[in-house]
């Protein structure tokens, strides 16, 4: 039967992190941004939610509440806080959950404890390449066999390189089939130089150049049949929901700041020019998020999602940036100004056509 | 209930008969009633008339189990095959809709029968538009007057959908809106069933439009058309403008409620002519060797792939949120902002959508010899009609804005 209202469960996990987005994330936003760094008690604070280690199985210390539905509904409550602390906030399950989706016992025993234990430890995985035309589903990175394991070859941008991380899952092709490989950051051969863009500047990323990189076969995660794409099309609709909320964000700053800024003696929400425009915003948001849970309903009910989940991904990143651009354009000057945030909003939303996997459901 | 995007087993049963109708008994005739514009057309009316009103025969089939989400996927699978003779079904319609909404149990039976009985096939037609109120609705100069047990109507009225059908085929209706005193602004309008053939009312004249060319589309007129005051839908009571809001204000109110009701069923219409479209686009192009990869990186998708992409998202985008609105419906809550929602989206996104599929298709597109450019020209009106792309806008505004309809004009 088709039905939009989250379960009570849900509803209860959103009314949650909304609250905490509100009162702990979006206030630190601007000062993170500018500082470019991420506010490491926030990020032990959120951890203690436990919303990475409830999506794991319960014999590995997790809740056993997977849903890609309800990840979808904390993604957009963190991103409407903050794109780059949601982003840090949920990066352990970067690494949790494709080893609880495609790990043996032994290495969930290994791994799974310290990502959904107590302290926050960041997670990392390399999926995106800086080359023209750079295909998620087919890595140029290569891990030829050597001994009884893989050595790494290749170079990997926009990867999460968070302070207090020890790890990371690397994408490669061995023998035309790409393979998960978990290197330790300070391993030989990899070097990480951290990079600057244009939004999610509170985000530590890395260029990471792999060089030599020796993995032992213990520490490899097969990702055999659609195991990748399913693993890509989780990381749309986390990103998907996520860029709803950044134009959330900025489209309830715009509405509020039309209510009181007043000109020719009424506030300029009162003209049809940004009326209209308000409410165009706010149909936009709705229906794109209508895809994104769409596609995170598919995902959880085992049906292929490949077609719904980029299609969600491809709109919602297009109206996070329309709608972060349209707030600028009511805020007018202001909007321009690093005072409000719609400006961050739409340096943030342009990302979203260049980020693959910066986030999982 | 968590989130589904599941239509239940009973839904995707109507779904399969209605497109199965929509491809053998509309599409035939799709093009025949494009070009005789005005023409009643008469097998379709008479098949509906005969085999279509039961609905799917199958033993599995319950009824409208999934509420106005139901309605909305039939709306869109007839629409799929024709929106112009979605329109002209001798139905009740709006003005059906309008009598379940605000009528008595006895005015129901009375009005409503003829729909469901043995006799020629009947229409139903709603009459609110006249030349200078359309959107603005309170803005109506049609006067009813009391006289004995009558009312008395004066007035002409426009755009009428099945208007000709309604007013000319005996056991149809009209329903009427009409001011009982002017000075009470929108208090003072109320809705009158007008039976077909009553004197006083008279075709003056049907449309030629852009599309929906199979629908007619009528301008009414009332010169001291007679009604009883039985016919009187919702309370005779006159709330005066500025009196508050409360009960008594049936009039102005229930056609506002018959917009929240219609619109996600207009705006089911509209995905369903865009779909039409997009359908028959991805047909040619498969034929054509033309594949849309959902599993390439954006720098490798050809200019087509993203148009196609582009209006799969949007058309599914709008598809959603109708059944948002509808389903909200089901469960009775007020849906006026979600109803506009859907409809602005879908009117918009279907206009869109069709003229990208005439413009991919090249020539064959703009020729007569398919249906796509018929689809663009039906497109159209769900931009407009049942509330335009801007009034829906200024609904969405206001309700977000939390501004009365003073405040935001």
């Amino acid at each position: 039967m088709i039905d939009f209202d989250p379960s009570e469960e849900q509803q209860l996990i959103a009314e949650t992190v909304k609250q905490f987005a509100q009162n702990e994330v979006r206030p630190r936003a601007r000062d993170c941004d500018e500082a470019g760094k991420l506010p490491a008690e926030l990020l032990q604070e959120a951890h203690a939610l436990g919303l990475v280690a409830n999506a794991i199985d319960e014999r590995f210390g997790g809740g056993g509440a997977r849903s890609a539905v309800t990840g979808a509904l904390v993604a957009e409550e963190l991103g409407w806080g903050d794109l780059a602390i949601a982003l840090a906030i949920l990066s352990p399950s970067l690494e949790a959950l494709p080893i609880s989706d495609l790990g043996s016992d032994e290495q969930k025993q290994r791994w799974l404890p310290a990502l959904t234990g107590q302290r926050f430890r960041p997670g990392s995985l390399a999926l995106t390449e800086p080359h023209y035309g750079a295909d998620p589903l087919r890595p140029e990175t290569r891990a030829r066999r050597e001994g009884g394991g893989y050595v790494l070859d290749g170079h990997k941008c926009l990867v999460p390189w968070i302070e207090g991380g020890d790890g990371c899952l690397v994408s490669a092709a061995c023998d035309g089939e790409a393979r998960l490989f978990r290197v330790s950051r300070s391993q030989a051969g990899i070097t990480a130089t951290p990079e600057r863009y244009m939004g999610i500047q509170a985000l530590p990323t890395a260029e990471l150049v792999l060089s030599g990189v020796q993995v032992a076969e213990a520490d490899t995660l097969p990702l055999a049949g659609d195991a990748l794409p399913r693993l890509i099309q989780r990381g749309r609709v986390a990103q998907g929901a996520m860029a709803i909320g950044v134009a959330r964000a900025a489209y309830e700053i715009a509405r509020e700041y039309a209510k009181e800024r007043q000109a020719f003696g009424a506030p300029i929400a009162t003209k049809q020019a940004i009326a209209f425009k308000l409410a165009d915003m706010a149909i936009e948001i709705d229906a794109a998020r209508l895809l994104v849970w769409e596609a995170a309903w598919r995902i959880d009910e085992g049906l292929d999602a490949q077609r719904e989940a980029t299609l969600a991904y491809r709109q919602a990143s297009r109206i996070a940036l329309e709608v972060s651009d349209g707030a600028v354009q009511v805020l007018g000057g202001h909007g321009y100004t690093r005072e409000y945030l719609p400006e961050l909003c739409l340096r943030n939303a342009r990302g979203f056509t260049c980020f693959e996997a910066l986030s999982l459901v | 209930m968590p989130i589904s995007f599941e239509i239940t087993k009973n839904t995707r049963i109507a779904q399969a008969h209605y497109h199965e109708l929509a491809q053998q008994q509309m599409r035939p005739l799709s093009r025949k009633y494009d070009d005789r514009e005005h023409e009643l057309p008469v097998e379709w009316i008479d098949w509906f008339w005969k085999h279509g009103r039961g609905g799917p025969k199958n033993p599995d089939f319950e009824g409208p189990g999934d509420g106005f989400v139901q309605v909305c996927v039939q709306a869109e699978e007839l629409c799929w095959g024709d929106a112009g003779l979605y329109l002209r079904m001798p139905t009740a319609a709006l003005g059906g809709s309008a009598v379940a909404a605000a009528g008595t149990p006895a005015q129901r039976e009375r009005f409503l029968a003829p729909f469901r009985g043995d006799g020629p096939p009947v229409w139903g037609a709603m009459a609110i538009t006249e030349a200078q109120a359309g959107s603005d609705s309170a803005a109506i100069q049609t006067t009813a007057q009391r006289d004995g047990d009558d009312y008395v109507l004066n007035g002409t009225k426009i755009f009428c959908t099945s208007g000709e059908s309604a007013a000319l085929h005996e056991g149809g209706f009209v329903v009427v809106w009409a001011t009982v005193d002017k000075s009470a602004g929108r208090g003072g309008i109320k809705a009158f069933v007008v039976p077909a053939k009553t004197p006083g009312m008279r075709l003056v004249g049907v449309e030629k439009k852009l599309g929906i060319r199979a629908s007619d589309t009528a301008t009414l007129s009332f010169e001291n058309c007679r009604v009883p005051a039985a016919n009187l839908l919702g309370s005779a009571e006159v709330k005066k403008a500025g009196a508050g809001k409360g009960a008594g204000d049936k009039g102005f109110k229930g056609a506002m409620a018959t917009f929240d009701a219609s619109r996600p069923i207009v705006a089911a219409m509209a995905v369903g002519v865009g779909r039409a479209s997009l359908d028959f686009l991805r047909e040619e192009l498969t034929r054509l060797g033309v594949r849309v990869r959902y599993d390439v990186p954006a720098s490798a998708l050809g200019a087509v792939e993203r148009d196609v992409m582009d209006m799969e998202a949007e058309l599914q985008a709008a598809r959603l949120l109708t059944w948002r609105a509808a389903a909200m419906m089901s469960r009775g809550r007020p849906n006026n902002l979600e109803a506009s929602m859907a409809k602005a989206k879908a009117g918009l996104v279907v206009t869109r959508i069709t003229q990208k599929a005439v413009e991919l298709l090249g020539p064959a597109g703009y020729s007569k010899k398919l249906l796509v450019e018929k689809w663009m020209r039906d497109a159209k009106i769900n931009d407009i009609y049942e509330g335009t792309q801007q009034i829906n806008q200024l609904i969405v505004a206001r309700r977000i804005l939390d501004y009365s309809s003073s405040l935001l004009r």
